[in-house]
């Protein structure tokens, strides 16, 4: 099914550039904003249908780590280690080039850590908090993982709002922006608005590519397998506590990942991204883009973020998501997009029969 | 006050809370049980008796308010899981989950829409705010009496019901072998929503009782689903003696943390507690090991 | 010597034991039959060997290494593959993914290397297609390849899982009732292909309730009843032991 796979993305890039030149041409370039953040978010959505739709698993603490990802950025590029410049470690840091020197908004001069390690404590940080939330709560069956990241998230959430290193309840502003490769910068600033749109856009399609590969393996045949059955998965000799939670983490990470780049895009970050609310949605989203179907995911999860991001749904937004979770898993479990391209694909081969291949989804 | 004294006093606020938390579990149980479904929603049912009894208790008195708060949530119970659970029998337990999920963000929101986000509370039963009695040299609200007592009196009824009525008995023989009860004629659909039923109106009730001392607002559900749960886990799922004591134990350690840690931190302690009890005794710490270190769901 | 011994094995559930007492062994090389009337406790001594169901008494050796108390992965991976009395695809996938599952314990990509295409999976995934394909055409099922699993009838899933269980390279196969739901030509192709099985080096334990296969084919028999063995030989024997008459029959007289 390369080809497949191909066309799809030939498709998504053509719609990812047609959007930004309709919006040029109708001079409404300033949507990209938005439609930026629902990128990154969409990569959110994207991790969490590899936990539900291939582990089988429901995680409710994803806005947490969207948190955490953002917050040790947010707190390390901001905060002034000047004070422990002596300090042994900060020593070691500092030759390791981990600190820069710069001055802060009064001009005086301080030291905060480079966006670069900060990104990459971040990953090191969830992959550690993941791994303790989800191995006791992963080693049982059933659905022990979503009420353990539930509670989890509402930890992170209470803490960011009790401590003043996060900035309490109006959490961290002027976080820096991030100089990628040179070239690339992710960056709030109108200048760049565009480019910071294809940066998310291509970071996106990248994660669909990466995670299309992973779910077209080994490593995928056996997350669906105990998706599907459990104990025949275990009896195949599927380690199916370490498969869950390998997915676990690395959804988290992905969550962190969004959190670092929307923390570094729009400057900062409040606590209510870890809210349970925040994470509710995601789940709505996965649910709403069929899970398994990792394209179809991106695409929904990142529309109907927009749309919220917009305040299409005004003071009803929560109520569409929740409402959203609900329809969607009582009409249509494997999200509405599947039945949907079946009609389409009936219509257009009419005359074809069809050679229905299992899981659509390239 | 003595030190002894203040123990004291935070051991009662603990098992006040405590108590709470163990309606809660036994609400969780009696539809895992009956359902395999953790229903996130049953915080809900809590919120829902909190708010609904408030409003009646403007036009009706208080006992008939609670009374028909208790019976209009335990309907909503009913109609929730014919509308939603019993078509989709088919589907996934993963699937009933994020229904519940769903249902509990609705649910909120309508509370949200159908009242406000203000908070509110229903007045104490006997005396007010300020009357006090004394056990055991500590000072305690009445209210905390009504409180114990109704977990109590809910405990003794339910333990009751499922021992020793037809439907209860059912009810226990569904969740210990589904296939068995349902060649012996049991009708399982049935169950399942009285499980629904009962499980929300005990949570309603619990909702009414704990009104005056914690009040009620729209969100007050979710934290309140997951110290259950945590209750739930620590008593080992299913066993409804351990939900007691697994909420009692939340609940005081809860309140001790409170004595010792920033407010902010208020729910770690009951998180902490509960992904520790998944690490070493996954089973719960009154359950009794299954020796296969899974549980079925 | 011994592949698989197991000796004084138990398992309860609740208040009723399933498994008690149970010792026998299955020689390297066997196609050795578990039989006993409904309920006996056949399903669950195979899951205790196979490590879905713990024991509470007892050993179960595998070339001489004690393996209750494993996972199951693990035991899979000493080389016990198993299928089950309710045929168990993967309904998400196609028959070859299904069988191409059962390849997984001998493979190795992790998540990085399968995200990353690196050239060392490639090989390997291909070779677990070669692998996966040579075994659904062993049970010959090779043309349905791509088909939907769900879309099978009952006798090819049982092949299916059948291949499934191949693919996994065990050296002991348990089979739980591989014959059940299928037609008589079909219960006959199974039976060769269960000595095809042996001849290509994988030790059978079997577990049916169709007598005339397993009188056919099996080496030896074991017979469960409550939970027990109460005898053990060659079919000739078996045929004609009393108790195994009356258990059939149910007669508890002949037992004592
Ligand atoms: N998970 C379980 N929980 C409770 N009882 C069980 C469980 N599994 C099996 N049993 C009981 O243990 C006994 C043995 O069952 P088992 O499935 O091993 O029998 P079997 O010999 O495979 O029968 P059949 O020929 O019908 O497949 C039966 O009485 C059954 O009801
Ligand atoms: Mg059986």
């Amino acid at each position: 099914m390369k080809l497949r796979r191909f066309i799809v993305v030939l498709l998504l890039l053509a719609a990812m550039v047609g959007v930004q030149i309709f919006l040029r041409a109708t001079g409404q370039e300033f949507c990209l904003t938005q439609l930026t953040m629902a990128l990154y978010y969409a990569l959110v959505v994207i991790g969490l249908g590899l936990v539900m739709g291939y582990a089988g698993q429901v995680s409710l603490g994803h806005g947490g780590f969207f948190a955490i990802g953002g917050y040790t950025t947010a707190v390390l590029t901001t905060r002034d280690f000047s004070p422990f410049k002596d300090t042994a470690w900060v020593g070691l840091l500092k030759a390791a080039h981990v600190f820069v020197a710069k001055e802060d908004l009064f001009g005086a001069q301080v030291m905060v850590v480079t966006p670069w390690a900060a990104f990459l404590a971040a990953m090191a940080l969830t992959a550690v908090v993941a791994v303790l939330i989800g191995y006791p709560a992963l080693r049982l069956k059933g659905h022990y993982l979503a009420m353990a990241t539930l509670g989890f998230g509402l930890i992170v959430y209470k803490i960011l709002l009790g401590s003043t290193v996060t900035g309490a309840a109006d959490g961290i502003t002027s976080v820096p922006e991030w100089s990628l490769f040179g070239v690339l910068t992710v960056s709030g600033k109108t200048a760049l608005r565009v480019q910071n749109y294809y940066i998310a856009c291509g970071l996106v399609l990248a994660v669909l590519l990466l995670l299309q590969n992973l779910v077209h393996s080994r490593v995928g045949r056996a997350l669906l397998a105990i998706h599907d059955r459990e104990t025949a998965a275990n009896a195949m000799g599927i380690n199916t506590a370490s498969y869950k939670l390998r997915a676990f983490v690395l959804s988290a990470i992905l969550a962190a990942a969004a959190g670092v780049f929307f923390t570094h895009y729009t400057g900062g970050i409040g606590p209510s991204e870890a809210s349970a609310l925040k994470s509710v949605r995601y789940v709505a989203l996965a649910a709403a883009g069929g899970m398994a179907n990792l394209w179809g995911v991106a695409v929904i999860s990142t529309l109907i973020n927009y749309l919220s991001l917009r305040d299409w749904f005004g003071s009803y937004d929560n109520a569409v998501f929740g409402t959203m979770l609900i329809v969607i898993i009582s009409i249509a479990p494997e999200g509405p997009l599947k039945p949907l391209g079946m009609a389409v694909r009936r219509v257009f081969f009419r005359l074809r029969p069809s050679g229905g291949k299992p899981h659509g989804a390239a | 006050m003595g030190s002894g004294d203040l123990i004291l006093q935070y051991l009662l606020s603990g098992i006040t809370k405590g108590s709470i938390y163990a309606i809660v579990a036994i609400g969780f149980n009696l539809i895992f049980s009956a359902t395999g479904v953790l229903n996130f929603a049953q915080g809900e049912f809590v919120m829902l008796g909190g708010m609904i009894a408030v409003t009646l208790s403007f036009y009706v008195p208080l006992p008939v308010a609670i009374t028909g708060a208790v019976i209009l949530v335990a309907l909503i119970g009913c109609l929730l899981e014919v509308l939603f659970f019993r078509r989709l029998r088919r589907h996934s337990i993963m699937h009933m989950v994020i229904i519940t999920i769903g249902l509990s963000i609705v649910i909120q929101e309508i509370a949200l829409h159908l009242w406000d986000e203000k908070v509110r509370s229903l007045p104490y039963f006997t005396g007010k705010e300020i009357s006090s009695v004394a056990v055991f040299g500590a000072t305690i609200s009445p209210q905390v009496l009504w409180v114990l007592g109704t977990v109590a009196v809910v405990f003794v009824l339910l333990h009751a019901f499922l021992r020793y009525s037809l439907q209860g008995r059912a009810m226990r023989a569904c969740s210990s072998n589904p296939e068995a009860a349902m060649l012996s004629g049991i009708n399982i659909a049935n169950l399942r929503t009285l499980s629904f039923g009962l499980s929300a109106g005990i949570g309603a009730l619990a909702g009414c009782v704990i009104s005056p001392i914690t009040m009620t607002q729209y969100e007050m559900g979710g934290p309140l689903a997951i110290k259950g749960f945590a209750a739930a886990i620590l008593g080992g799922l299913g066993n409804p003696m351990g939900a007691v004591a697994g909420g009692l134990l939340v609940g005081v350690l809860e309140a001790f943390s409170v004595s010792k840690l920033p407010a902010a931190y208020n729910d770690v302690t009951a998180f902490a507690v509960l992904l520790l009890v998944l690490f070493v005794r996954p089973q719960g710490l009154f359950g009794s090991p299954t020796g296969d270190g899974v549980r079925e769901f | 010597m011994a592949l698989l011994e197991v000796e004084n094995v138990r398992r309860s559930f609740g208040g009723l034991v399933a498994v008690d007492k149970a010792s026998f062994t299955v020689a390297e090389g066997q196609i050795k039959a578990l039989i006993g009337p409904n309920g006996a406790g056949k399903t669950t001594l195979f899951n205790m060997v196979s490590g879905l169901l713990s024991t509470e008494t007892g050993q179960i050796r595998f070339r001489d290494r004690r393996i209750n108390g494993l996972r199951p992965y693990q035991i899979a991976r000493a080389g016990i593959a198993r299928t089950f009395q309710n045929p168990s695809l993967f309904l998400q996938m196609s028959v070859i993914e299904n069988v191409m599952v059962g390849q997984h314990v001998r493979t190795r990509a992790g998540i990085a290397a399968c995200c990353l295409r690196l050239p060392r999976q490639q090989r390997e995934e291909r070779a677990i297609r070669d692998a996966a394909l040579k075994q659904l055409d062993f049970v010959g099922l090779a043309p349905l390849a791509e088909a939907s699993a769900g879309s099978l009838t009952f006798g090819q899933r049982r092949m299916v899982e059948l291949a499934r269980a191949l693919a996994t390279d065990p050296a002991l196969v348990l089979l739980d009732e591989p014959a059940s739901g299928l037609n008589n030509k079909e219960t006959g192709d199974l039976g060769a292909l269960i000595q095809k099985m042996r001849g290509a080096g994988v030790t059978v334990l079997l577990v049916e309730h169709d007598m005339s296969l397993v009188m056919d084919i099996s080496d030896d028999i074991v017979v469960l009843y409550q939970g027990t063995p109460i005898a053990q030989g060659p079919p000739s024997a078996i045929q004609n032991d009393p108790r195994v008459v009356a258990v059939y029959l149910g007669d508890d007289q002949h037992l004592s």
